[in-house]
């Protein structure tokens, strides 16, 4: 699969809306989670003060940042991890990279990590020595069909089950005759099952960095974590330092939050606590522990007002329950995060310059702040970086122009209602039994729906006309 | 401190709590769009303002909320005419628009572009306390009943997205059309869902929006109503002008404050000649 850049999303959105299958196997997955996210929900009924809790424990952390990734570095050598610090992407990657070719790795098996495909991790295995084995089921189908994730919680949910039986056919050893899901399952399982005991290196994401105890968690559902992490020798978790939290009575609290915001279930199948290497008397674990943890922007996403963004724990319910994702996917974004987050996430990760058509991808119905877990004002950051974006000049100058001659017609009432007035004599040329099917200027409107025309004066015509009437006839 | 002084300090949330007060001074802000594309609109909101008690002003200067300049990035045009508004404005009781989302530009937004002027922001903030949806005021503030109004019919209710979200205009226009004697509700699914409007977003981004109001209407035709309502000019536009598209004639869509003020007869039957 080609990869959509972001700079293109106009384009990207184009080929997305055309093709005929897209939204039918988004709505599956959208469709479920929005529903089960409801009655998690409604069966939580202290929501809105666990809400208001983890929005809480993200800001104190944001706020002393320095202090707990301090803390976390202290306690983390404690545990006997090796700690390492990225500012970018590139340089986390290398990190990795690096300490794979010390051991000499040959395979590397990998967890789930949105981290990991920001900081360009898949790619940098994909153009090395080193053979990288997805080991989450949907990450698994999307290295079999070289597809970039296209949602965050669900990175394969552009794909079909017919999809997968092909992909599964194609690949495996030991391919299942099978459609059904749990046939296709164990298809997999078979697969990885010897991967898993042969990896060189383990790579995990977190989901929760622990300041107090140097510990970091991971959330699944597949238990492929916990195999990724313990047989291979040496571990290395990549985390941006959003992640942190003071200590596992903060995580709590947020992990509630992320469950149900996600899937809507209460709590995942595994929630694991990874804390260093193995011990004298361990029964297993990785010998070696390593954490990257990495900035990637997110100290400027401080500076530039944006601190709230910093709360988000990627539970993926701003995408869900997003219009827009819902019609056009995550692929179209042309970025690794997709939707409300992503188009806060991607200008900042990557540039405004390359990265603004997005934030314009946006009805500001404001769903997706009314599900964030976080309360992050979704809408309202979007808006604050379309003003950035108005201020660099990124924006069409045709859309400049127009909302410029808007606003300077606007900002003088007389000259508006004129110019009103004017805009409806030149409707009704256009208007045919009340409706207009085209109009220049107005194409964006009539290329998919009518617009309605008025066969009066406007308001203000009418109103000062009958003041007027009302004037002469009150007069003596 | 005289009497006069003592009423002149009072807060604008103090005179929310005289519910009772006759003689509400009103500015109606009409909005671009009701101005120009539905003026029928405006006269139905001065109608129930009156039926409620209110005395209605309609300020000669008055143009657009901003929200094309706003929700483009364009703070300075966003400022340039706010400055108008408020200027017209502040010195109502109450200010109150016939749309969830220019009230909520007027109420939670100016403020967001006079974060450093003081002067207006106090001026911002003082406009926001006295701004108001015109079905929530109805019900909120003027305790208004709807009295002797008939449609026969059903009708399914769109809660455009800033009326709902932002202001929480959900129950009032629902209690002011049970009042309507033949009027029954038939439940839209997805009733709070974006109409896939959105302000300048439905012609930047036409086809992802063309593709939300369809399924939008799906849902709309799915109830069989007659009337597809709403408290919003933007949505209503885009939806009806969808439906249209799409041939469907038989449900005509028109704004709750129309319906309350027993406009409908002479808009339906304008509506249907043209077909």
């Amino acid at each position: 699969m080609q990869v959509n850049k972001p700079e293109n999303f106009n384009e990207n959105v184009i080929k997305a809306l055309s093709q005929p299958n897209l939204k039918k196997v988004i709505r599956r997955t959208t469709d479920k989670a929005e529903s089960k996210r409801a009655e998690a929900v409604a069966s939580f009924p202290e929501f809105e003060k666990a809400r208001l809790q983890g929005q809480k424990v993200k800001d104190h952390t944001i706020k002393h940042m320095g202090h707990y990734l301090a803390e976390f570095e202290k306690n983390a050598i404690a545990q006997g991890t090796i700690v390492h610090w990225a500012s970018t992407a590139e340089e986390a990657s290398k990190i990795v990279l690096d300490i794979c070719r010390q051991h000499q790795a040959k395979t590397v098996t990998r967890s789930k990590s949105m981290l990991g495909e920001e900081i360009g991790l898949t790619h940098a295995f994909d153009n090395s020595e080193i053979e990288r084995i997805e080991t989450d089921l949907a990450e698994h189908i999307i290295q079999l069909a070289g597809d970039p994730p296209s949602h965050i919680v669900w990175p394969a949910m552009h794909r079909s089950r017919e999809d997968v039986v092909k992909l599964f056919r194609e690949f495996h050893k030991d391919p299942t005759q099978s459609e059904e899901i749990v046939d296709l399952v164990a298809s997999a399982r078979r697969d990885l099952r010897a991967k898993f005991l042969n990896s060189d290196i383990g790579i995990s994401g977190s989901n929760f960095l622990l300041a107090d105890s140097g510990s970091s968690c991971t959330v699944t559902n597949e238990g492929n974590a916990e195999l990724t992490i313990t047989p291979p020798k040496v571990h290395i978790v990549t985390a941006g330092i959003e992640k942190l939290v003071p200590s596992m009575a903060h995580a709590v609290p947020l992990l509630r939050l992320l469950t149900r915001s996600a899937t809507g279930a209460d709590i995942t199948q595994y929630i694991t606590f990874h804390n260093g290497p193995k011990r004298p008397n361990d029964a297993d674990g990785p010998e070696e522990c390593h954490i990257v943890l990495v900035d990637n922007g997110r100290t400027k996403m401080l500076a530039n007002g944006m601190k709230e963004m910093l709360r988000c724990i990627r539970c993926g319910a701003c995408m869900n329950h997003c219009v827009v994702y819902k019609h056009i996917g995550g692929h179209a974004y042309g970025s690794v995060y997709p939707g409300p987050m992503g188009s806060v996430l991607t200008p900042h990760l990557n540039s405004l310059e390359v990265a603004n058509k997005q934030t314009h991808a946006c009805t500001m119905n404001g769903r997706c702040e009314e599900v964030c877990p976080v309360n992050i004002p979704l809408p309202s950051l979007l808006r604050s970086l379309r003003a950035q974006s108005w201020e660099q000049k990124y924006e069409p100058l045709t859309n400049r122009f127009f909302v410029n001659v808007f606003a300077q017609v606007a900002k003088r009432p007389r000259l508006f209602q004129f110019a009103s007035a004017c805009s409806l004599i030149a409707m009704k040329i256009f208007s045919r039994n009340g409706w207009i099917r085209f109009m220049p200027m107005a194409s964006g409107w009539t290329r998919n729906r009518d617009l309605i025309a008025p066969d009066t004066n406007t308001f203000m015509q009418q109103y000062n006309a009958q003041q007027k009437a009302k004037k002469l006839t009150t007069k003596p | 401190m005289s009497e006069a002084n003592t009423n002149a300090v009072l807060s604008a949330s103090d005179v929310i709590q005289c519910r009772n007060i006759s003689d509400k001074k009103v500015g109606l802000f009409v909005t671009c769009l009701v101005n120009a594309m539905r003026p029928s609109i405006g006269f139905a909101a001065l109608n129930l303002l009156e039926q409620a008690g209110c005395s209605v002003e309609v300020p000669q200067s008055q143009s657009c909320c901003g929200q094309p300049a706003f929700n483009s990035g364009d703070d300075e045009g966003t400022r340039q005419i706010a400055y108008q508004t408020i200027e017209h404005f502040e010195h109502f009781d109450y200010l109150v628009v016939p749309s969830g989302s220019c009230a909520a530009m007027i109420k939670k937004n100016f403020i967001e572009v006079f974060k450093e002027q003081p002067h207006w922001l106090a001026r911002a903030k003082h406009l926001a306390s006295i701004t108001h949806e015109l079905l929530s005021f109805l019900v909120d503030v003027c305790d208004f009943e709807p009295a002797g109004v008939k449609l026969d019919g059903t009708y399914t209710y769109h809660d455009s997205c800033s009326g709902y979200r932002s202001l929480g205009v959900y129950e009032q226009p629902r209690k002011m059309l049970a009042t309507v004697e033949g009027l029954t509700q038939k439940p839209l699914n997805g009733h709070s869902e974006c109409c896939g409007f959105g302000g300048t977003f439905c012609v930047k981004y036409s086809d992802i929006s063309n593709e939300i109001v369809a399924e939008k209407t799906q849902n709309i035709l799915a109830t069989d109503a007659q009337y597809l309502l709403g408290g919003d000019m933007g949505c209503l536009m885009n939806m009806a002008g969808k439906l249209n598209r799409e041939g469907h004639s038989k449900i005509t869509a028109l704004h709750t404050a129309e319906v309350l003020a027993g406009m409908t007869e002479e808009l339906v039957s304008v509506k249907n000649a043209g077909k």
